[in-house]
């Protein structure tokens, strides 16, 4: 894990206190809400329809224990006892006092921690794979660079005041777990031919209300010039991206309206005068921050662990806990370990301060005090020995948090929705748990297989809807929550936007539809095919009318009739 | 007479800042008396009236660019001009920002360079970063303690061209 040294605190503190007089002066009357806000949310500071909300960054998902503890801590004190870790590597807590996040934030600063930017018109949180590192496939580790990026970021004073946010992903490849072409920029680790380092660049991509793929920039990026580069993609997006209107304002729709090869020209442009210049990064600087991610002292170990192979073998619980969340590791008798926040009557994401803590002590004593967050709203210990896996696994059913349910459907990803943010059209946690309780059944869901549900509030998206190979987007309709279902989204590699497949249903009615469009994919699949391979190779056809069969009756769907007859 | 904060100090502020009112055009634009910033389209209109003004009458003569205005388009002239001020008409368009680094890092800009509108004390710090030195905002008094919110920055700006990481020997 990258260590701070005294530069990155001092920085971090007096940025707590920038912020503590900030507060003081708005509680003061000195400056008003509107001045306020766009300096609160530079420090994650939402004012949400109960409470404020603070949002605090996990940068690139990595945490050591002590972190979390700090967390749980602050959970506890300044929170009621329960965070929420987003889909993008922060912790949110629903319910702070304004005139304490200071304190929140110099409790954080302790364990060299902070919501920097984890909101507002700025350079975002940078996103990764929540296995980088360990994961046998990648081309290299991530994380030094979004280190890099972190740094070069933070505090960015030309580009703090954006026209709206921007967000970077950064992936390790071949895989990309990190989404990189749904972020305005999408950076892929790749090799070239005479194999160099460097990024294959996107740039544009994100869900929201007008969802779009990142587009391809660059092929290669050798990885000196990163800085460089993201300098002049930001500085043409701080130029020219439209800050009339909020819904057009980020670069998906600058780099839309362009085109991306004129998009590209000038950015080469702008590039052309700072490629080479004192930002380009050194191989001293990469090597520096690579040291913060040696590896740690594996063990010698043989690849099998006569242990873990019986208790496997001997109990079946265990081995379907391990089939879904025991990930492999590139190091012969290690394993990465998901603790799943998706237990039945858990909001998605949520853990509570003593899970949290509990979570803290696993990683102390499996795996070397090391915690990720993931982007399915769970969290990982990336470096478990085989051996200690039966012993671990009984622990984490203890704490509540050994559902063996990562990548299927009860792994639901779901914003807070109506029940918390203000923006919301739809609640999202009620509707994940009546799914959830209908699809609780573990054998049904392991017959089910590999199905990514998400559900969003509203279309800023932040259950990214999109991308799930089931979407469910909550709707007003005259007053009345509603809720459009997408199918097809995907996300990683094989990303691709859903597509809506009719009019909106009552709450109510949801489960039922998932039930009737998970039974239609089961009488038409192969052996072993996925839901997403099964849609991809049949077509939605039969999806929607599996969907609609009950609503014959219904005003919507002579709608769609006579939309059909009128085609 | 306003104030302004000028390298890292208050001075009166005895300069004009010349606007367009919606019936005024360019070429016809009266200039006030005294030291003028006058808007980009003035400048291009009336490039040799206003240097003579200048000679003639000992006024100083300054340029101002709103957040639409392209820097390189004073590039050629900046000898001529003793100010060039950014105008930020709302706190949070940051196209300024971009604009000073240009002028600073591109064109070479050396003289005045003064921010004017609706920023103050919880910009001024990342504004003196991208190469302000001169600032007529809104509570000048107060304004000037945040010049100084952050002791340390990773990244290269106009106020200090090498990221933290090529001076990491030096700080260290
Ligand atoms: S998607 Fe909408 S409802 Fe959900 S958290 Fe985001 S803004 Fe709130």
């Amino acid at each position: 894990m990258y260590r701070y040294n005294d530069i990155d605190r001092r920085i971090v503190r007096e940025r707590v206190a920038q912020f503590r007089d900030q507060t003081r002066r708005h509680l003061a009357g000195e400056l008003s809400a509107d001045e306020f806000r766009p300096l609160r949310l530079q420090n994650g500071l939402y004012v949400e329809k109960h409470n404020p909300m603070l949002r605090i960054a996990i940068p690139y998902g990595q945490l050591s224990s002590k972190q979390l503890r700090a967390l749980a801590r602050v959970t506890r004190t300044y929170d009621r006892g329960t965070g929420h870790f987003s889909t993008r590597h922060n912790l949110q807590l629903n319910w702070v006092r304004v005139d304490q996040v200071p304190d929140i934030l110099a409790e954080l600063a302790k364990v060299d921690m902070h919501a920097i930017q984890t909101s507002g018109a700025c350079i975002r949180n940078i996103t990764t794979d929540p296995l980088a590192g360990v994961s046998p496939r990648e081309v290299a580790d991530p994380r030094p660079w979004a280190e890099i990026l972190r740094q070069w970021s933070t505090l960015h004073p030309e580009f703090a005041w954006l026209p709206r946010k921007f967000k970077v992903a950064i992936s390790g490849g071949p895989d990309d777990a990190a989404g990189v072409r749904v972020h305005d920029l999408g950076l892929q680790l790749v090799r070239n031919a005479v194999g160099e380092l460097g990024f294959r660049v996107f740039v544009g991509g994100g869900l929201g209300r007008t969802p779009i793929l990142g587009k391809l920039l660059k092929d290669f990026l050798p990885w000196r010039h990163l800085l460089t580069y993201a300098e002049a993609i930001l500085r043409v997006y701080n130029l020219h991206g439209r800050r009339d209107n909020l819904y057009k304002a980020r670069i998906k729709i600058l780099v839309q309206a362009l085109g991306v090869e004129a998009f590209g020209r000038q950015v080469e442009e702008e590039w052309a005068h700072l490629q080479g210049g004192p930002s380009t990064l050194t191989e001293q600087e990469a090597a520096r921050v690579a040291t913060h991610f040696e590896a740690p002292d594996y063990e010698v170990l043989p690849k099998l662990d006569a242990g873990f192979e019986f208790a496997r073998r001997h109990d079946a619980e265990f081995a379907a806990w391990t089939l879904r969340n025991v990930h492999e590791h590139k190091m012969p008798g290690y394993a990465a370990v998901t603790l799943s926040l998706k237990a039945p009557a858990q909001a998605p994401g949520d853990a509570t301060a003593a899970q949290m803590e509990a979570v803290a002590d696993l990683a102390d004593r499996f795996g070397f005090a090391e915690i990720r967050t993931s982007q399915a709203q769970n969290l990982i210990l990336p470096d478990v020995k085989k051996r200690d896996l039966f012993n671990l696994w009984q622990l984490a059913r203890n704490a509540g948090l050994a559902t063996p349910n990562i990548g299927l459907l009860s792994d639901v990803i779901a914003c807070p929705g109506g029940d918390l943010c203000s923006l919301a059209n739809a609640r999202s946690l009620p509707l994940a748990a009546a799914i959830q309780d209908r699809f609780a059944d573990r054998e049904r869901l392991a017959d089910i297989g590999e199905l990514r549900l998400n559900i969003s509030g509203c279309v800023n998206a932040c259950g990214h809807h999109h991308v799930g190979h089931i979407g469910v987007l909550g709707i007003d309709k005259a007053g009345e929550e509603r809720y459009q279902i997408t199918l097809g989204g995907a996300f990683g590699l094989e990303a691709s936007i859903g597509g809506v497949i009719g009019p909106s249903f009552a709450a109510a009615e949801v489960p039922a539809v998932i039930e009737r469009l998970v039974e239609n994919y089961r009488m038409c699949r192969r052996p072993h095919e996925r839901f997403i391979d099964t849609l991809h190779r049949v077509g939605p056809e039969s999806f929607r009318a599996a969907a609609y069969e009950t609503n014959t009756e219904s005003t919507e769907s002579t709608e769609i009739e006579r939309e059909v007859a009128n085609g | 007479m306003a104030k302004l904060i000028k390298n890292r100090e208050i001075v009166e502020d005895n300069w004009k800042v010349l606007t367009l009112a919606a019936n005024d055009t360019p070429e016809t634009v009266k200039l006030p008396f005294g030291n003028v910033l006058v808007p980009l389209a003035v400048w291009q209109a009336r490039k040799e009236d206003l240097i003579h003004r200048e000679w003639d009458q000992g006024h100083a003569l300054g340029v101002w660019l709103g957040p639409k205005d392209n820097p390189a388009d004073l590039a050629a002239d900046l000898d001529d001009l003793s100010v060039i001020g950014v105008e930020f008409p709302l706190a949070n368009d940051g196209r300024g920002y971009s604009i000073a680094t240009l002028l600073r890092t591109r064109y070479g800009y050396r003289g005045e360079l003064r921010a004017l509108g609706a920023v103050g004390r919880d910009h001024i710090h990342y504004l003196h970063r991208v190469g302000f030195d001169a600032f007529a905002i809104r509570e000048p008094e107060l304004a000037i303690v945040g010049l100084d919110d952050f002791s340390e920055a990773y990244q290269a700006a106009a106020n200090q061209l090498l990221p933290l990481f090529r001076r990491r020997a030096a700080v260290a």
